[in-house]
């Protein structure tokens, strides 16, 4: 299958691509790592005229520390996210979630931005990005802004991104010294998350001082599992506390039902998972 | 649009449409067909090639993203008549059957070993969980692979030698083989 | 001569196939490129049964780079063009006809309805947009007991029925065992069960491709084909074309399983076309084409009915199976589960035996052979009644097994379905396997860790399977209506130089008979493994052969190749007596050298090839020839079995299955090659436990196929698979020269049961009994909470592409 015709524009600065995007207008599409776009453009399930490939633009890759957030530019691959010392000390929930995005040969291509912006909410790095309170930096004709992952997702596969905005970078609200687990559950290894659980926790004098749950394809967005983490907040961090504090995870949940999971499958799975999440993360 | 790309170290400059995916540009212009299409979804990784010292699928790349980068592909990697040691651990382990999964088999087994030089079986399972094969149930691929690191480790023998070589891009990218 | 070199049959060479698969040196169809060549993509209904009032073509042939436009009428005016159904297996059966492109109706979503010719595979898919089709909707017909209920909708009108045939075998009737109702009726102990076999992509990796140059007088077809002879001659009699003027090359062919044993509408078309325009004619379909357009397999719902006394005994067996053929019968069709009537009663004695089969069209894809083809389903159907049985009678499934199996002192056996099993030993295999397994130990931490209530239970599933194979004696199929022979052919040619040429009608597509069929030759000839050239796949070179498919390959080709090495020693043995002015009767023919009885006279068979050669010196009447052919059709089929024994985890929390272990001993008979037979097995494993946990082709409502791509499609990756242990017994077959039985299919015929059978094991204690296959998480885990109530659900597609929402943005 090959893609429908377009016009390809690579850009090497933002704001030359917020032009480009701006001047193609609604049918122009944004080109990062391409791993979800090429096949759906090879499916001629979108044919755009304009294809604004962003990956000339320098100034979108890396990872910095800016204070008290790391700083990942959106262009940013999962390969190099995954290896990255900063997110490893600060922000270990995505390293480890990252770990569990597609597959290698994708890893290298596909973008930390590009799978934010898609929005898919099966994708493993909204839930974290969520649980870590993370911030977009998004510019368009208008300048930049900076929007909270709370207010960036909106439902399946839309962000409060415009049409002519970049996703510019993400920053992260350092997390030192959290533990962190993804638990990913799918079908085989290749497969979307039917669920997954993204979860990092503080621990003080053996009590859980800090914890922040995320619950991927619990609904159309990432959800923050907020019962779950009041649950845990100030108990011991043992076994009974986090059982007790799973039961939660579903809470005020309606995921959608498809071929492998119904509601109530789907309910029951995020408790069993948002267990076995924190647990994993205690147990490092 | 004009690209030029190294393919198994030769240049190539053509003019190309930018919906040109990289393996369509390398099997009907450049004539490498030895890289094969198994899917439309990038599920199957038979596509796969080196991008500037990288495993990737070239079914999900354009060739214009190519534009001045180096792709290595199954057919570039014997030298001198001698083949990689991926490739031989492959035949001596028959890790293959049909035959048409192998070369992006092999172009990953060589990243995943670039990045883990002695990976143990699970390891091997993971870094190869984005190809998939019909034919062989995997466990001789893996088999291979692990047997392909024994022969690839530093002080292995001439074929690690010849691997650790700086002008084989191909698996020397990142310098940890 | 010195020592006797090591004979070549059984060792395990790495194969000669992998020098070019290995370096990308390779020739799939899809890599060919011949002058003046253009471009066929094809246009496919996205419903799933409507009327075609109306194809505007119009738009499509002004497209850049578009050369013709045809439709189904353009192709074939008279609509008389029908693709073969080659086993029609009731002499009423119904048979629709297939056209090339739809014509008046399109009957499964993906038939195809239209045909761009460009000058570019790309501007090809452009054009397909720019037809316009009108459907006007049908009724959607859509599974088995929907299809077969009275008053439902047709898929083909014209033939005033859904169901296709009805195929009954009655061991009563046939004299071969008793009557089975009466042996239900009078039995201590009846079970009954319904069992799905759900519906498989066979999903070669290789898509399928054809290129066909009409050029010259002899029109030459590519094709990515299990079949090339088959094709030659269907392709002539479907189109009517002079047979002679059609060549077939299977080239480099990247996987088959079943699903490339046809004669596609595809290829029809790229012939007509390629005729039409006079130029070399490329398709290669997509792997989204290949989802809807190549046959899929299985497919069947079975109603068994299993009795026996109190004590264990088997006392009747009765299957009722409805069999799914979706829109059209392919080229064997109803075959496929008329094959299993043969395999139910498996490895057991069985005295009393009804098999009753129903072939029903629905608006789905055809189905047809796929890895096993009617056997897997056979042997799923008795291995997890036998399960069910030994339940009900609180008996040990593996010793309820052993008090009905045949004894290895009974053979040869005739079934109750009158088949007649050479040879086989089921209590040697089953010890290897039990021991290397330990079955008594994992027995052991089943019952501990169902007394402490472990969230994660251990289950045992067990296989002893048999399958029939090597299709097969002609006049089995001939009795069967099959439409052709079971043969197979092979020729030598012995080369001047003593190199040798071996030409082979059996078609491989990654088993390895290159090597496999040089170590033969080696052996019989005396000639070195590398001077040996296998030739196949070409009916030019090839003129004669019936294909591989059935494991049939070294059963009967390979068969074929050791008469045709006789014929070659024979004549070889003739000229030598004379160079060496010695009786024929006198030589001794070993290693390759003919030596005159208790003498150092000797000569090569090489040196006899070059003396054949020169042709100066022959006796009176002998032909300058060394080469031979011969053609094998062989009295049986070979009976491959196996002791299978799968052990699995089962999360009840959240229901899903991890393979903790899997041991197989199987006795194929003698091994030409171990490395060979290993990877057989380890490929068929693979696709056996993918139909129990993870495949499964799913249709909506609408008659689309929902699980359409790779991702939702679930092929397991090395990720979701463990290492498995194999072994062998060798009970050598009695019915072939070399000993040999088929190992294709074996591995995907009796891993299947085994696998389910152990989940079901893990979960019996919480009222399980059944879990519908793929056996997903989601219905184990109902299965678990629920009992049996849940286990059966909708079908289900796999992970999905996900990322893929047209409408929105997030292009990034």
């Amino acid at each position: 299958m090959i893609p429908a015709p377009f016009d390809y524009v690579a850009p090497s600065t933002v704001d030359e691509a917020v032009r480009a995007l701006a001047d193609a207008g609604e049918d122009a599409k944004v080109l990062a790592g391409g791993q979800s776009l090429l096949p759906v453009l090879r499916m001629r399930l979108a044919a755009p005229t304009t294809v604004v490939d962003l990956g000339k633009i320098g100034e979108l890759t890396g990872v910095r520390d800016e204070g008290d957030a790391v700083v990942i530019g959106a262009m940013t691959t999962h390969y190099d996210v995954q290896r990255d010392p900063l997110v490893h000390d600060h922000a270990l929930l995505l390293a480890r979630a990252t770990d569990t995005v597609a597959d290698p040969q994708v890893r290298h291509r596909g973008t930390f931005g590009g799978s934010l912006a898609h929005a898919d909410p099966a994708g493993d790095l909204l839930a974290p990005a969520l649980a870590l309170d993370a911030e977009m930096v998004i510019q368009g004709t208008g300048g930049r802004r900076t929007v909270s992952a709370a207010e960036f997702f909106q439902d399946f596969f839309t962000t409060s991104l415009a049409p002519e905005d970049i996703l510019v970078e993400v920053r992260v609200p350092k997390h030192t010294g959290w533990a962190a687990h993804y638990e990913k559950f799918n079908r085989v290894a290749q497969a979307w998350s039917m669920v997954a659980v993204a979860a990092t926790v503080r621990a003080e004098g053996g009590s859980i001082a800090e914890a922040r749950i995320g619950l991927t394809n619990m609904a159309s967005i990432p959800v923050r599992a907020t019962a779950v983490e009041q649950a845990l907040v100030g108990r011991p961090a043992d076994a009974e506390t986090i059982r007790a504090a799973a039961e939660h995870a579903a809470d005020g949940t309606s995921p959608t039902v498809d071929g492998n999971a119904d509601v109530e499958y789907r309910q029951h799975l995020a408790k069993v998972l948002t267990g076995r999440a924190v647990e994993a993360a205690m147990v490092g | 649009m004009r690209i030029t790309v190294t393919v198994d170290g030769t240049g190539y400059t053509d003019d190309v449409e930018p919906r040109t995916l990289l393996v369509h540009h390398l099997r009907e212009k450049l004539g490498k067909t030895g890289t094969v299409v198994g899917c439309d979804t990038s599920n199957c990784g038979a596509c796969t090639v080196h991008l500037n010292g990288q495993s990737v699928k070239s079914c999900s790349v354009l060739a214009v993203q190519a534009d001045g980068g180096e792709v290595n592909t199954v057919e570039g990697l014997a030298r001198d008549g001698q083949l990689h040691p991926v490739q031989q651990a492959f035949r001596d382990n028959h890790a293959l059957q049909c035959g048409f999964c192998t070369p992006g088999m092999i172009m990953q087994s060589i990243d995943l070993l670039a990045d883990n030089p002695n990976p143990d079986e699970e390891a091997v399972r993971e870094g190869l969980e984005g190809n998939l094969c019909r034919c062989t149930g995997y466990q001789n691929i893996v088999r291979a692979v692990r047997d392909a690191a024994g022969h690839m480790r530093p002080g292995a023998g001439p074929a690690a030698e010849q691997v650790a070589d700086g002008e084989r891009t191909t698996t020397g990218a990142r310098g940890d083989v | 001569m010195t020592a006797m070199a090591e004979p070549e049959v059984g060792r395990a060479r790495v194969r000669k196939e992998d020098e070019r698969l290995i370096a990308g040196r390779t020739r799939w169809t899809d890599n060919i490129t011949l002058p003046g060549m253009v471009h066929m993509a094809l246009l496919r209904s996205p419903t799933a049964h409507a009327r075609i009032s109306a194809i505007d073509t119009s738009a499509a042939k002004e497209m850049p780079g578009v050369i013709a436009v045809y439709t189904g009428d353009d192709l074939d005016p008279g609509g008389e063009v029908g693709m073969p159904n080659a086993w029609p297996i009731t002499p009423d059966q119904k048979t629709p006809r297939r056209p090339m492109l739809a014509q008046g109706t399109v009957n499964f979503a993906g038939e195809a309805v239209a045909a761009v010719i460009a000058r570019s595979s790309a501007e090809a898919e452009d054009a397909l947009a720019e037809i316009d089709v009108d459907y006007e909707d049908l009724p959607v017909v859509l599974g088995l007991d929907n299809a077969v209920a009275d008053g439902a909708p047709l898929v083909h009108e014209d033939l005033g029925t859904n169901t296709s045939a009805e195929w009954i075998f009655d061991s009563a009737e046939a004299g071969s065992g008793g009557d089975v109702q009466q042996a239900i009726s009078s039995s201590e102990v009846v079970v009954t069960r319904r069992f799905r076999q759900q519906r498989l992509v066979p999903a070669f990796m290789e898509p399928r491709s054809v290129v066909v140059d009409p050029t010259a007088p002899q029109l030459t077809m590519w094709s990515a084909t299990q079949v090339p002879h088959i094709l030659k001659t269907m392709v002539a009699m479907t189109l009517g074309l002079p047979e002679h003027q059609v060549r077939v090359i299977a080239p480099d062919v990247g996987g088959g399983f079943g699903g490339k044993l046809a004669v596609t509408p595809e290829e029809c078309a790229a012939v007509v076309v390629a005729q039409k325009l006079g130029k070399p004619v490329k398709w290669t379909e997509s792997r989204s084409e290949t989802m809807v357009a190549a046959h899929h397999g299985r497919d069947q719902m079975q109603d068994i009915t299993i009795s026996a006394s109190r004590d264990g005994t088997v006392t009747g067996l009765k299957v009722d199976l409805l069999a799914d053929m979706g829109a059209y019968l392919g080229i064997v069709g109803g075959g496929v589960p008329v094959l299993g009537a043969f395999m139910f009663n498996a490895i057991y004695k069985i005295p009393a035996y009804r098999f009753s089969c129903t072939t029903v069209l629905t608006n789905t894809t055809l189905t047809d052979a796929y890895r096993g083809a009617g056997r897997p389903e056979a042997t799923f159907g008795i291995e997890r009644i036998m399960d069910e049985l030994a339940a009900e009678l609180g008996m040990d499934p593996m010793a309820l097994r052993e008090k009905n199996w045949i004894a290895h002192d009974e053979f040869p056996y005739t079934t109750v379905s009158t088949l007649t099993y050479d040879s086989g030993n089921y209590e040697a295999a089953t010890a290897k396997a039990m021991q290397l397994f330990d079955y008594d130990g994992l027995r052991r931490e089943q019952a501990e860790r169902r007394e402490r209530g472990d969230k994660v239970q251990l289950g045992i599933g067990i296989s002893t399977f048999t399958e029939m194979c090597g299709l097969a004696p002609s006049r089995v199929l001939g009795s069967l209506d099959y439409g052709a022979g079971g043969w197979e052919h092979a020729a030598i040619r012995m080369l001047p130089t003593g190199k040798v040429e071996v030409v082979t009608g059996a078609s491989p597509h990654g088993q390895g008979h290159e090597t496999a069929w040089s170590q033969i030759v080696a052996d019989q000839l005396g000639v070195g493994f590398d001077d040996i050239e296998i030739l196949h796949g070409d009916t030019q070179s090839s003129h004669k052969g019936l294909d591989t498919y059935g494991s049939r390959s070294l059963t009967v080709g390979g068969i074929a190749v050791v008469k045709a090495a006789e014929k070659v020693i024979a004549k070889a043995r003739t000229v030598a007596a004379h160079l060496m002015e010695a009786a024929e009767e006198d030589l001794e023919f070993a290693d390759g050298t003919f030596t005159v009885r208790g003498t150092d006279t000797s000569t090569a068979i090489q040196d006899v090839a070059l003396a054949v050669f020169a042709a100066h010196n022959l006796p009176d009447g002998v032909e300058p020839t060394l080469d031979s052919e011969a053609v094998f059709d062989p009295e049986n089929f070979s009976f491959p079995h196996g002791t299978h024994l799968c052990a699995t985890e089962v999360d009840t929390e959240t229901g899903r299955v991890r393979l903790r272990s899997y041991v197989c001993v199987d006795d194929i008979g003698n091994v030409i090659n171990p490395l060979i037979v290993e990877g057989q097995m380890h490929g068929g494993l693979a696709q056996g436990i993918a139909q129990a946990l993870y495949e499964e082709a799913v249709y909506d409502e609408f008659g689309t196929l929902t699980s359409g791509t790779f991702a939702d499609y679930l092929v397991p990756s090395a990720m979701d698979l463990p290492s498995f242990t194999t072994d062998r017994t060798e009970t050598a077959a009695t019915s072939n020269p070399l000993g040999v039985k088929g190992v294709g299919e074996a591995g995907t015929i009796a891993s299947t049961p085994a696998v389910v059978n152990a989940v079901v094991d893990a979960v019996r204690h919480r009222g399980v009994q059944d879990i519908e296959m793929p056996l997903s998480p989601m219905r184990v885990w109902h299965a678990v909470h629920q009992g049996n109530a849940a286990a059966g659900t909708e079908g289900e597609a796999g992970g999905g592409l996900g990322s893929i929402d047209p409408a929105h943005g997030g292009a990034q």
